[in-house]
């Protein structure tokens, strides 16, 4: 890494340092959002509205016992459990399949190479609601509307191309003499596949992992649209549901629940942000 | 560039040219490799696309039989519906708003932590945060009740609650992504820091000022970068949905301002089972996106610059 900083001009400490103030500055009102949801979720229902006091005067420890109970009786400890299942499920099926369309555009000759790669990131760039209302009926018809397999089933058909190029990217990078090793040892392409290549693609599928379970988590306008069964229903949509069902005094409760269903991202964030931070900074550069 | 093809001297088994069947022992296993996302895009991207095409010249409801209506789905919704052009104005006015906004937040607060010594990583980090956070619906509803009436914002500048504004919930939408403007700043960072500090250094003994240093050097050689956050940004822009939804409990008010196109697609599709139109829309949007990035990819052929043009 090169710093590119001008070696003929000095550095001047007070610019250094009004640096690290603007940045911190910055930082301050970013958070504050942030700040926000976590003291309103204390608060008592009547410091909510009209009151510029971001602390509340005593923790009201009962709104996160009012959002354990959940919304039109699916406790939160159901919702968390549907919401880890199609994460998970995302999560297994991205790695899975995106690992091995990506070894076959980055590291095997076929018929057909440079189009079919044109067209998987041309893919990138569809939007998705010009795929989505066939989608809905294909599933309709499978008889899977209101169950998870819609959420789960394309991600195992590398339908995020986001991450095959992010995997491409990484796997092009790896020296070509590793499988010619590995063929002299009398390896075929799917033992240099599973011993060779994807143990050091480590990173590339740690990376999909994570961002494929954020965004799952996240997501809302597909679970909006398959779900419809309370007791399916994940945390995001039962935070609307709640939204929906309650009245402003039951705003405590309500960010109770936002932190809640927050708390998972937080904590991968605080745990990966390595990678989260140079998997985005990869995905850019050598586009 | 493949391993059918590499000379070795050492005529160790297996190494010799590979024979046809051998060849194609190897093609095929690409095709083992390729078959679940082919399967995916045929089952899950051709056909689908085929089939909205084909439903945005009928009426469906999901429960009878589609009925070719020809193209009135398209007339309806280029003539007779104001609501339409209502989502198409709030969601180019949102593009417009949002994207640039954020792209300069971006390079500016990449600039920024390039020059620094210490503490690059924990603000990169930190500034990044908000781009993970930002797109749940537990930040969304946050924005809901910040700019609301009687929310922190309306109480320190007595704006009087923008998300019930017709002229300024919107706005509110676009801050919100503006204050995600990490994701496409740590791809600046990278750019920035890939450029050959030399060339600051000859620019600097030439007497060039920061400014010149600014416009002749790092923007040419973040080209590339700028260009890609570009594409992906507006492409994104183009399809909010989350924000506006929980701002706007799903209604996209007040009085449309909010009313974003993929709003409005659920509305008609799956609120109004109008999937005929809904499809319509969809094309439409399809070609608008289409077309707009090959626009910018077309004007980027005169500002874009690749440094190892032979390289590519």
């Amino acid at each position: 890494m090169t710093t590119a900083t001008p070696a003929v001009r000095k550095a001047v400490p007070w610019r250094r340092v009004a640096l690290h103030v603007g940045c911190l500055a910055a930082l301050l009102v970013m958070l504050y959002p942030l700040a926000w949801l976590l003291a309103t979720s204390l608060k008592p229902a009547d410091e909510v509205i009209a009151s510029l006091r971001l602390l509340p005067s005593r923790l009201e420890w009962s709104n996160y016992s009012t959002a354990l109970d959940g919304v039109n009786d699916v406790s939160v400890g159901r919702l968390l459990t549907n919401s880890l299942l199609i994460a998970g499920g995302a999560v297994i099926g991205n790695v899975l399949s995106c690992s091995l369309a990506a070894y076959a555009f980055a590291r095997l000759r076929f018929r057909f190479r440079g189009p079919l790669f044109a067209f998987m990131i041309a893919t990138i760039m569809l939007p998705h609601h010009a795929v989505l209302i066939p989608q809905y009926i294909i599933f309709n018809q499978l008889g899977m509307v209101n169950t998870y397999w819609p959420l789960i089933l394309p991600k195992f058909l590398a339908t995020e191309a986001f991450f095959v190029f992010l995997i491409v990217q990484f796997m092009r990078g790896l020296p070509r003499e590793l499988e010619e090793a590995a063929r002299i040892d009398g390896c075929g392409p799917f033992r240099s596949f599973f011993l060779v290549i994807l143990p050091l693609t480590r990173p590339a599928l740690i990376t999909t992992a994570i961002f494929t379970f954020i965004w799952t988590w996240n997501d809302f306008f597909t679970q909006l649209i398959y779900l419809f069964s309370p007791e399916k229903f994940t945390l995001t949509l039962a935070l609307r549901a709640f939204v929906d069902a309650s009245s402003q005094s039951s705003f405590g409760p309500m960010f109770a629940m936002s932190v809640i269903a927050l708390l998972p991202i937080v904590l991968f964030f605080l745990a990966f942000q390595r990678f989260l931070v140079e998997g985005m900074a990869s995905s850019g550069v050598k586009g | 560039m493949t391993t059918t093809e590499v000379p070795t001297a050492a005529p160790a088994k297996g190494v010799a040219p590979p024979s046809r069947p051998a060849r194609r022992r190897r093609e095929g296993a690409a095709w083992v490799f390729l078959s679940p996302w082919v399967l995916g895009a045929c089952v899950l991207t051709l056909l689908p696309m085929a089939v909205s095409l084909y439903l945005s010249f009928t009426d469906y409801d999901l429960f009878n039989p589609p009925s070719w209506v020809g193209l009135r789905n398209y007339t309806q919704m280029f003539t007779e519906d104001p609501r339409y052009w209502r989502s198409v104005v709030a969601t180019l006015t949102y593009v417009v708003i949002a994207v640039p906004l954020q792209l300069a937040l971006a390079l500016a607060v990449a600039l920024a932590l390039k020059s620094m010594r210490r503490g690059r990583a924990f603000y990169r980090s930190a500034f990044y945060a908000p781009s993970l956070l930002g797109a749940s619906m537990s930040i969304a509803l946050v924005w809901r009740a910040v700019f609301n009436d009687g929310g922190t914002v309306d109480n320190l500048f007595g704006t009087g609650g923008w998300v019930n504004k017709p002229g300024w919930a919107l706005f509110a939408v676009a801050l919100l992504t503006v204050w995600q403007f990490g994701a496409p700043m740590v791809i600046f960072l990278a750019g920035l820091l890939q450029i050959p500090g030399e060339l600051y250094e000859a620019a600097a003994v030439d007497g060039a000022s920061r400014w010149r240093q600014f416009a002749h050097i790092t923007i040419p050689m973040l080209s590339p970068v700028l260009f890609f956050n570009l594409v992906l940004q507006t492409i994104q822009a183009f399809q909010v949905f989350t924000p506006a939804f929980a701002v706007s409990a799903g209604k996209g008010g007040p009085a449309d301002s909010t009313l974003f196109y993929t709003l409005y697609l659920y509305d008609r599709g799956f609120v109004a089972s109008h999937m005929g139109y809904a499809s319509a829309m969809a094309w439409v949007l399809l070609i608008v996106i289409g077309a707009v990035t090959a626009v910018l990819f077309r004007t980027s052929r005169s500002w874009v610059f690749y440094a190892s043009e032979g390289d590519r």
